[in-house]
């Protein structure tokens, strides 16, 4: 299968499925009406990404899916409770910053979930993304040595991601 | 003990909509308020799933959902514009 | 079991609305946008994806409507909010003066 044919067969069984969670149902009648709107949406954005596109078939990949989100979710709620620790002080204690970072990911949608990753995560922001350099604005930038602490933004995600999506 | 938690649950609600109202009025930029009007839309969102319980009425979240992808769109154009008039 | 289930819910809803008015608090506290986006996205997220893990749990039979909703918000919460920042910096918002490097600005205007 060609890798057009393969997008073009992805988003339209991502749309299919968001289709069924709407409330589509299993008859006959609405699963054809369904079928019909994803065709033809799948047709007009061929080149449109969705979860899976891009994502590597393999199980390796998707138990790094698992694991990935398990992380995402540890993240996310401790990025929460430190922004809140932060608002809730009376003295604001953030000291921002824009750095950039380079990811090993070559994927667009590799590219895109550690961009949307690195922005729930705590206290950093991705505000551009230039090919494999990042630049992702910090809440409370550590004085000193920006180079490497910057780095370990991204690796946290892009361990998983890398087997993900490459 | 649950009445008591949904009560607690619209109240901080409300208060966040209102703290939420403060930045959209103070601005001062543009993108100050859409950035406003996103956390607003984003709570209205969790109002109107609230309503849906309260109200026991599933119909509801297709609103919510209808609502989220709007105010998505919304953002995304105005970001657009905000880059063009540069 | 139903009884626990509801009071389950109802804590995750009040969890869940308790980030959002952090995070309408960190966007009216926050000096300049990058920070005001920051707090809003973050706290906006969690706390929606609380309140609709509340609502599954009150409403069972609800449950694939709302991880539709949860979905998409996790999904364009933040492109929204990145979106959002790069037009900003794109248009020279003002940066709060404890800002300590700004190595976008270094790299220079344009860029993809």
């Amino acid at each position: 299968m060609t890798r057009k044919a393969r997008d073009l067969a992805v988003l339209f069984a991502t749309l299919m499925l968001f289709w069924l969670l709407l409330g589509g149902g299993f008859a006959a009648d609405s699963l054809l009406v369904g079928a019909l709107a994803a065709l033809l949406i799948a047709l007009l954005f061929h080149d449109g990404l969705s979860f899976f596109t891009e994502l590597r078939p393999t199980p390796r990949a998707l138990a790094a899916g698992v694991f990935y989100y398990g992380y995402f979710f540890r993240e996310l709620l401790r990025s929460n409770l430190r922004m809140a620790a932060i608002v809730l002080s009376p003295a604001l204690p953030i000291s921002p910053g824009i750095v950039r970072v380079r990811t090993r990911l070559k994927s667009r949608m590799g590219r895109l979930m550690l961009a949307n990753s690195i922005t729930l995560t705590p206290g950093t922001l991705t505000v551009e993304i230039d090919g494999e350099w990042l630049y992702v604005h910090c809440v409370t930038l550590e004085p000193g040595d920006t180079e490497a602490a910057t780095a370990a933004i991204a690796t946290g995600f892009e361990r998983y991601l890398e087997v993900m999506y490459g | 003990m649950v009445e008591g938690l949904l009560y607690l649950t619209a109240a901080l609600g409300a208060t966040a909509f209102l703290l939420a109202l403060g930045r959209f009025i103070r601005g001062p930029s543009a993108a100050d308020r859409v950035a406003a009007f996103d956390v607003l839309t984003i709570i209205s969102i969790t109002g109107i799933v609230l309503a849906a319980l309260a109200e026991g009425r599933g119909i509801y979240l297709d609103v919510a959902l209808v609502y989220a992808l709007l105010s998505f769109l919304g953002v995304i154009t105005v970001a657009h514009y905000l880059e063009r008039s540069v | 079991m139903t009884a626990l289930l509801d009071l389950l819910g109802a804590a995750l809803l009040a969890a869940g609305s308790a980030f959002l008015m952090f995070g309408a608090l960190g966007l009216l506290r926050m000096p300049d946008i990058y920070n005001r986006l920051q707090a809003g996205t973050k706290a906006t997220t969690l706390g929606t994806l609380l309140v609709l893990a509340g609502a599954a749990c009150l409403r069972p039979e609800w449950w694939p409507k709302l991880l539709l909703i949860g979905l998409f918000l996790l999904f364009t919460n933040p492109l929204s909010s990145q979106v959002l920042a790069r037009a900003a910096h794109r248009t020279g918002a003002p940066r709060s003066p404890l800002t300590r490097i700004d190595q976008l600005e270094e790299r220079g205007g344009g860029g993809s």
